[in-house]
């Protein structure tokens, strides 16, 4: 039997940047991948002389890595958001996005674990966490909740792929014969009958619940590491709902970038019409609404019990050594963003990439203040020895690594699979009256016996 | 079972860091360059520090100070969060640091908030000549490295009450059949300190000196208000 594919008016402009294959990219990837090497290297170097390269001392002992760990695992949750939790809710007008959302998710997880290990003192002692693993450590939770939410992200990731690897198998026959039999391979024999759409269908229903509970985990246990201790600035509730919105924020406005990167470069402007950038917009109005909420509860709860401790990273951040970090981020974060939202940026993509991006530098701003301010003023220390702390070359070179690594796994893949979702994006999926199922059986119900 | 604690009487100390030097020669901690120490990297399981004088406060002309070994918490904020049990607190109330497990994740650092914990940012070195008179004594077995021991680079090590002075003591009362008397262990710098200001024992045992001295009105415990229940218990000044 011929494997059928639901019609989209769209593929051809879809699969042509498959079609093209590598040709003028591979400056692009030759320079990405210098600078991951380049870091790898410092990284090696790292590893050989001790984390005395880095900035890092006492009393702030975690530093930009930390940072990066907890920013590319916010960025990770703008996949997890729009493909689950926007599917569970029923938001239609995420579909053409799922798939180029999903990849961020799956190529900044792997370089948010990344920086676990490279904050390590001895990431050769690494599997010590599992054979040595205590679950009463907030530590430990990350290492799981990251670890599953990597995998089931792989696997959610990959069902919705298979209908469109199934198509490329077909209608690219042209392409390398290497090319050709990953597609063949990866199709897992999809040949496109109803009953598997439908089974396909039902299996992303339910994994997107599961994954709507693994992202809000997620990142509720990555603000934990912080929240659970007794560090002033740390220690409060509001930490783990803060660090969610935030990542959410942080993700969406990402994936405004990547789609607008996408729709230049690939010529996609009839896949994704800019009502797709009008409806984030709005997501990303509420976002800076609640981050402004978030803020507003946090600092004013704490001015008010105005605890010594606490006000001491209080005017750190305020007024001390971080203040032009502090009331940069909340600008860049804020009030310009809110600005360019609500007068300028109705159809008009230049101004919400312009806002994404400043954004996304805030939220990095945002995760750095959170961190290492409460570290400057510890709670005895802060009468004692009062911190300070200065990234040195080794870490921002690292860092630009993370950025290139994850951008270059992202120019890779674009080149191998059609970034925007094919099957998701037609009108029907029907090609034959929807088959007869038998009716599910209740728990425990038996079948009469004759 | 005996449960360790120090007593340290702010009237009776008198700043030498007499404390901090005997640590540093029984414990082998590294010594850093005056580069490393001005970033903040110097290591001293037990640190003496100037107290910063309150404003306005008119006994301000007077120098203050305090000096800080590990409090070895009943509750401890460090061992709650250590991924893999590195670090631990032991059957005589000891907060263990084992150097052969740590991950050097750096999560009891901040946890502790007394900051009692150091990294080794490098491996350790000591100057010319120095390194051939390092303490031999080292705590091992069951996967476990304690006490003096030369420790890698990038793990956490602290103050453990010297640990080794311990099991020495623990073995010769053994060996002789015994248990250990009190003043039989303590560590080197309540042997050193010159003031005598201070106190090692068994706060088990009612009548040992620490048991005594913590019922004094003086006593008072680093961040009561934390909750760690600190077994490094100060007496005030005046």
């Amino acid at each position: 039997m011929a494997t059928w594919h639901p019609k989209n008016e769209h593929e051809q402009i879809i699969l042509a940047p498959v079609k093209q294959g590598v040709g003028r990219d591979r400056i692009l990837w030759i320079v990405l991948a210098s600078i991951l090497l380049a870091g790898i290297a410092a990284w090696a170097r790292q590893f050989v002389l001790g984390l005395g390269v880095t900035g890092m001392n006492r009393p702030v002992y975690w530093g930009v890595y930390i940072t990066n760990f907890v920013f590319f695992i916010g960025l990770a949750h703008s996949g997890t958001f729009i493909s689950a939790i926007l599917r569970v809710t029923g938001a239609d007008f995420r579909k053409p996005l799922t798939r180029a959302a999903e990849a961020i998710t799956l190529f900044s997880l792997p370089f948010g674990v990344a920086c676990i290990v490279i904050d390590m003192g001895r990431p050769d002692r690494v599997l010590n966490m599992i054979r040595y693993g205590r679950f009463q450590s907030p530590l430990l939770w990350d290492f799981t909740a990251v670890s599953l939410y990597l995998l089931s992200s792989i696997v959610f990731f990959y069902l919705s792929l298979i209908p469109d690897i199934a198509l490329c198998r077909d209608r690219l026959t042209d392409v390398p014969p290497w090319k050709h039999r990953m597609y063949e391979i990866l199709a897992l024999g999809w040949t496109g009958d109803s009953h598997q759409y439908h089974r396909l269908e039902r299996v992303l229903d339910a994994m997107a619940i599961l994954m709507t509970m693994i992202v809000i985990t997620v990142h509720t246990v990555v603000s934990w590491v912080f929240g659970m201790t007794i560090q002033p600035g740390w220690h409060t509730a509001l930490i783990g709902p803060f660090f969610l919105l935030g990542a959410i924020f942080s993700g969406t406005a990402a994936v405004v970038i990547v789609l607008a990167i996408l729709r230049k470069l690939y010529h996609l402007e009839d896949a994704l019409p800019i009502g797709l950038f009008n409806s984030l917009r709005k997501l990303l109005i509420t976002f800076t609404l609640g981050w402004l909420y978030m803020m507003i509860a946090e600092f004013l709860t704490t001015y008010y019990g105005s605890l010594p401790e606490e006000m001491e990273v209080f005017w750190q951040k305020f007024t001390g050594d971080f203040y032009l970090i502090f009331w940069g981020m909340t600008i860049l974060v804020f009030f310009i963003p809110l600005f360019i939202f609500i007068f300028r940026a109705k159809d008009s993509i230049p101004w919400m990439v312009t806002a994404g991006v400043l954004i996304n530098i805030g939220m990095w701003m945002e995760r750095y203040v959170v961190i290492i301010p409460t570290e400057t003023r510890p709670r005895l220390l802060y009468e004692l020895v009062q911190g300070s702390y200065r990234p040195t070359w080794t870490e921002w070179l690292i860092t630009a690594a993370l950025f290139s690594g994850m951008g270059l796994l992202y120019a890779i893949f674009t080149r191998l699979f059609p970034i925007i979702p094919l099957w998701e994006t037609v009108d029907s999926l029907e090609h034959e009256p929807e088959p007869e199922r038998p009716e599910p059986r209740r728990f425990g119900e038996r079948t009469a016996q004759v | 079972m005996a449960r360790w604690s120090m007593v340290i009487d702010l009237d009776k100390c008198v700043a030498c860091q007499g404390c901090s030097i005997a640590c540093r020669f029984e414990n082998n901690t590294p010594i850093v360059s005056p580069e490393e120490a001005e970033l903040g990297r110097e290591m001293l399981w037990n640190e003496v520090f100037p107290l910063r004088a309150e404003e306005g406060d008119i006994a301000s002309e007077q120098s203050r100070f305090l000096t800080r070994p590990c409090m070895h918490c009943e509750n401890p904020p460090c061992v709650k969060v250590c991924p893999v049990q590195a670090t631990f607190i032991g059957d005589e109330g000891i907060v263990h640091q084992n150097y052969a497990r740590c991950i050097g994740c750096r999560f009891c650092t901040v946890a502790c908030p007394y900051g009692v914990r150091y990294f080794n940012w490098y491996a350790p070195s000591w100057e010319e000549g120095l390194e051939q008179h390092l303490n031999p004594d080292r705590v091992m077995g069951n996967g476990d490295l304690e006490g003096p021991a030369i420790r890698p680079r990038g793990v956490v090590e602290k103050c453990t009450y010297c640990i080794h002075r311990l099991h020495k003591a623990r073995a010769r009362a053994e060996a002789e059949g015994r248990e250990i008397r009190s003043g039989e262990y303590v560590p080197a710098c309540v042997q050193t300190c010159t003031g005598k200001a201070r106190f090692f024992g068994d706060l088990e045992d009612p009548n040992s000196i620490v048991s005594q001295l913590s019922q004094e009105r003086r006593a008072f415990r680093l961040l009561e208000e934390a909750g760690t229940r600190p077994k490094t218990i100060y007496l005030e000044e005046g």
